[in-house]
């Protein structure tokens, strides 16, 4: 059996970026997630596996470092926080656009602007519904646990690639602050470029071989016809995300009556909340998006025919309660609550409100 | 079994490490541990806090208002935290510095003079040390066996010729604790 050790999140998910395999990590450090490029930086992977390590000028040069490596068919990471992702969000539409795969991590802080360093989920509709412009998608993974920070970043490389999409995982500042017991996964060897083209095809620029044309990564194309023949291809690679990869966890949802949908740390609050809701007699649940794109509709939807109605817990004024609107359909009543500017509900708090919205108003 | 803990005084006092050694004395025993520091502008200078939370279960909410336990080391942490105590609960205190003492009838309060007992030793290292050790003889989450397991893995290698004295300084809270009032059930002394 594995060894059971006590980790920041932070520094699970810069560990299990090493033991993916990762070849390279650029970043720039911000407040709450410093400690990634920290213990990478005191880590050297480079004499464990080779990875690379670089604290960029900015976070603008950063991603465009992930650009660069990714279109070279690496494995490539960056992270920040949420000022950070908006700089970066130019060059994560320029990835999406150019199909590059990437790992892109978000712990995130409360907005707007430099808003505050306290954990915040304020960066939902960026990170789920565009941030930079166009007609794109992120693969958004949104961690609950310390121990999921570690997964998720082979999760977040393997579904990248097998979609040559950029990956996220949308975190924030109480997950990367606080240390739980975690599990770290094997390591697993860098690929080389024979390899990366076995498995994943050779799109990527590993260098011209005689048996075909050069490859050409970009995202501009200026003829408007091609241009809408490559939306067409990304519009139809997001449908076969969304059909395949929608990941949730239920939490004592078959007998309840009203329902909770949280992520990241609301998820964990909303834990607690059924406990003391249940010590009560109210029949609570919770369902915890994993997948915050491709958002899960459809268990929201299934269960609006059998329960009286659903709370939205965000730590931000309402965003993914839009979603759940559209999966209930109208079919049940959906309510809000959150915190902002790095405020954290407490679970007494969060059952308080949902008496109050949803039960004493009926 | 589930104690969930809040730890709180001055930066520098040793709050967050105390914590720390808990929690991973709490792994070594295999149980579910989780540690939720404050952090950023609250750690400078200011004052620091730790919510230990250690469990036979999976833990909810590694963020709370409410504890089993409050450990408590300077007047600030006292006025935040004192009403945040379980009716039934604990508060543990080091009066040092202390000027409004603890007023609830309905919780068990005792005191521990880490600071005082670490300059006896002296060294300034140990208060928190001595103030663990007074809790772990009041609710024995975790054995003293994985105590010593938990300080190994949360000391730096460098740092394990400090074992003996740390674990000395556990003793000491342990014997000099004074209980103020005592709200504890007949079948949890033991």
């Amino acid at each position: 059996m594995k060894e059971a050790i006590l980790m920041k999140g932070n520094e699970a998910m810069a560990e299990a970026a090493i033991r993916a395999g990762a070849d390279a990590y650029f970043g720039y450090p911000i407040t709450p997630q410093s400690e990634v490029i920290e213990y990478l930086m005191h880590e050297e992977p480079q004499k464990r596996t080779g990875m690379v390590v670089l604290q960029a000028e900015s976070e603008l040069a950063a991603i465009n470092m992930v650009y660069g490596a990714g279109a070279c068919g690496k494995r490539v990471m960056t992270s920040s926080s949420s000022p950070g992702i908006s700089l970066k969000s130019e060059g994560i539409s320029y990835m999406a656009g150019s199909e590059i795969p990437c790992l892109i991590v978000n712990v995130m802080r409360g907005g707007p602007g430099l808003g505050t360093i306290q954990p915040g989920q304020s960066d939902y509709f960026q990170a789920t519904k565009g941030g930079g412009h166009g007609d794109y998608r992120l693969i958004v993974l949104a961690p609950s646990t310390v121990q999921e920070m570690a997964d998720f970043v082979d999760l977040s490389f393997k579904l990248a690639f097998k979609y040559r999409n950029p990956a996220m995982i949308l975190s924030d500042g109480a997950i990367g602050q606080m240390m739980e017991k975690v599990y770290l996964p094997e390591q697993k060897e860098r690929l080389s470029n024979e390899k990366i083209i076995e498995l994943y095809g050779d799109w990527a620029t590993t260098g011209k071989t005689a048996n075909r044309e050069r490859n050409i990564i970009t995202s501009l194309d200026l003829k408007p016809e091609r241009q809408e023949i490559h939306n067409i291809h990304l519009q139809e690679k997001y449908k076969m995300i969304e059909e395949n990869e929608t990941r949730y966890e239920e939490i004592r949802c078959e007998d309840a009556e009203y329902i909770m949908v949280a992520f990241g740390t609301s998820a964990r609050l909303c834990q607690k909340v059924i406990q003391l809701g249940r010590e009560k007699g109210l029949k609570l649940g919770l369902l915890r998006p994993i997948t915050l794109w491709p958002f899960p509709k459809k268990p929201i939807t299934d269960y609006a025919e059998k329960v009286k109605g659903f709370l939205s817990v965000e730590m931000n004024a309402g965003q993914m309660v839009e979603d759940i609107l559209l999966a209930v359909e109208g079919k049940a009543p959906v309510e809000h609550y959150g915190r902002m500017g790095g405020m954290i509900a407490s679970p007494s708090e969060i059952l308080q409100a949902l008496e109050e919205k949803l039960i004493s108003n009926n | 079994m589930t104690e969930e803990i809040i730890i709180a005084g001055f930066g520098g006092q040793g709050v967050l490490s105390m914590g720390k050694i808990l929690a991973y004395s709490g792994i070594m025993e295999n149980k579910e541990v989780s540690w939720m520091p404050s952090y950023g502008p609250e750690m400078r200078g200011g004052t620091a806090n730790v919510i230990v939370i250690i469990s036979d279960e999976r833990i909810s909410s590694p963020i709370l208002n409410e504890f089993d336990t409050a450990i408590i080391l300077n007047q600030q942490s006292m006025d935040k935290f004192e009403n945040t105590v379980k009716p039934g609960g604990l508060l543990l205190y080091d009066p040092n510095g202390i000027t409004n003492h603890p007023k609830r009838k309905d919780i068990t309060i005792a005191t521990i003079e880490g600071a005082k007992e670490s300059s006896i030793l002296k060294t300034n290292k140990t208060a928190n040390m001595i103030v663990l050790g007074a809790f772990l003889k009041l609710h024995p989450v975790v054995k003293m066996v994985n105590v010593h397991k938990g300080l190994e893995k949360s000391l730096p290698q460098r740092h394990h010729h400090m074992i003996p004295i740390n674990e000395k300084a556990i003793t000491i809270g342990m014997e000099k604790l004074k209980i103020i009032q005592d709200l504890r059930k007949v079948a949890t002394m033991n």
